[in-house]
């Protein structure tokens, strides 16, 4: 491997974490700021103007408080719970293409990377609820797991309609593909509002986040946490959410493309830049309405949850399938 | 260089397998399954088969052993709770693997080394590829194993369909 493309590589790993880290900070911010503008309240108004250093203070908070391990705990595994769940997060990121040549990793299986790494990103979670050893955490550890196995089918279903619309799993190609205006939610309405549910359940956001859920868990599989252990759990969340926006951005809204805008025209340095800020405007969006949507719906019951995956949207995501595939095979 | 990942992986897969067999704790078995799942899907990675490697983690590592261990976390194994095997139980096992053992290094020594294919080249386990050879060469036995699969996904909800008669309502929630 030559040495200016490990340089290069190296700068965009640790500008894009920054950028995550940055954005998955003041969407907690965000989150709180919504929350009282939806129910009549100022929000978080003290650190700085409107609020802005809010997200510093309550990371020194959490840093300050003090570490609790319980005595009854395996100890090992009750520490890497949380790093684990940050790592899978985190990770997931790598084969976004943020413009034409800003992508971490070129994978030809691109979308299937990010399945493997959701479908993964439940072991911190399980981990941390059984170590903990306590009920509640165990609860919410297997809540979130049963969760994630049947949310993960119709997941896949949609992005099979993907796949079979654009011939191809790399996540870069299906980007370019969508060039202009000729986004794949024009194709695939169904499948985007299929994907949007599933991933709302995967990141384990309400109306989904049972695993959580504290007026039946006390605070579910982190029950037992404390400190900046706790802190890697709720952060984590921040950076699935921003993370499945970026895909769903990517797979159905156009990626990095905006009608009338050609890159290839145009200073690769300079276009870019234009394309990182289109994809992450998108990106935003996408989180506000991950926000929006915690704040508007009650949660729902458990076997509500288990119905709508397993008798709702698996169904439909065949159907959808189904139909995509003899619309490929009659105008493809 | 990728003799040393190879190595590296090598070692610590061997070293995670044995943990799974030697480790006190089921939970911990499981987890140390796991692991050897990843660092065999890397190997699969220097083998350029990268659509087995992402395939051999979202199934295996990312949904069936989810469930052992969904399964396990629900037993809550311990100890205490665990039935003892008596001495004799432990010995007829021993046997019997160490039998099975034998069975398969004999049967390996008298199989001939298949040369590695010269279509080694790069691009030879991308899913094109892979398609290709599945839908053409392979047709019939990619069809009978699908359809083994549904027999099982059928015989899978059979079982666990509830019968009105004798069970009474089931658990729905946790």
């Amino acid at each position: 491997m030559p040495l200016y493309l490990i340089i290069e590589k190296s700068v965009l790993v640790l500008f894009l974490f920054a950028v995550t880290m940055g954005v998955a900070a003041y969407s907690t911010w965000a989150e709180r700021k919504i929350a009282a503008f939806l129910q009549d309240r100022l929000g978080p108004n003290r650190a700085g103007v409107f609020g802005l250093l809010q997200p510093l203070a309550d990371g020194v908070k959490m840093f300050m408080k003090e570490e609790f391990i319980p005595s009854n705990a395996e100890k090992l595994l009750f520490i890497a719970g949380p790093g684990l769940f940050m790592f899978t997060a985190l990770m997931t990121g790598a084969v976004i293409p943020w413009g034409p040549n800003l992508q971490i990793a070129d994978l030809n299986i691109g979308i299937l990377y990010v399945l493997g790494f959701v479908s993964v990103g439940v072991y911190g979670i399980m981990i941390g609820g059984w170590a903990s050893n306590n009920k509640y955490s165990l609860f919410g550890a297997i809540r979130a797991s049963s969760q994630m196995i049947s949310y993960e089918l119709a997941m896949g279903l949609v992005v099979i309609a993907i796949i079979m619309l654009t011939g191809s799993l790399d996540l870069k190609a299906i980007a370019e593909q969508q060039k202009g205006f000729n986004w794949n939610i024009i194709y695939q309405p169904f499948g985007f509002l299929i994907y949007c549910i599933t991933a709302l359940a995967e990141c384990n956001r309400a109306p989904f986040d049972l695993p959580e859920c504290e007026t039946e868990l006390i605070g579910g599989f982190h029950t037992e946490y404390s400190s900046m252990k706790l802190g890697f759990y709720l952060f984590a969340e921040y950076i699935n959410m921003f993370i499945s926006a970026a895909v769903i951005a990517t797979l159905y809204l156009g990626g990095y493309n905006m009608p009338g805008l050609d890159y290839s025209a145009m200073n690769p340095i300079v276009g870019n830049a234009i394309a990182f800020v289109v994809l992450f405007t998108k990106t935003l969006l996408g989180v506000f309405v991950f926000i929006w949507v915690r704040w508007t719906l009650p949660r729902f019951r458990y076997d509500q949850l288990m119905h709508l995956g397993w008798k709702i949207l698996i169904p439909l995501a065949i159907l959808n399938m189904l139909l995509t595939g003899a619309g490929v095979l009659i105008f493809g | 260089m990728e003799l040393i990942f190879f190595f590296i992986m090598a070692v610590l897969s061997v070293l995670s397998a044995l943990t799974v067999v030697f480790a006190k704790s089921p939970v911990h078995s499981v987890l140390s399954l796991i692991v050897t799942f990843f660092l065999l899907s890397g190997q699969y990675v220097l083998l350029n088969a990268q659509f087995v490697a992402i395939v051999n983690l979202i199934v295996y590592a990312g949904a069936i052993m989810v469930l052992f261990l969904f399964v396990l976390m629900l037993l809550n194994l311990k100890d205490e709770t665990e039935p003892q095997k008596s001495n004799l139980v432990r010995l007829s096992v021993t046997i019997s693997a160490g039998m099975l053992l034998l069975t398969l290094i004999g049967s390996v020594r008298g199989a001939i080394a298949i040369p590695p294919s010269p279509a080694q080249s790069a691009t030879v386990g991308l899913v094109e590829n892979l398609g290709k050879i599945l839908f053409s060469d392979f047709v019939v036995p990619f069809e009978v194993a699908s359809i083994l699969f549904i027999a099982a996904m059928v015989g899978a909800v059979l079982i666990g369909k509830r019968n009105k008669e004798t069970d009474s309502e089931p658990l729905t929630t946790f």
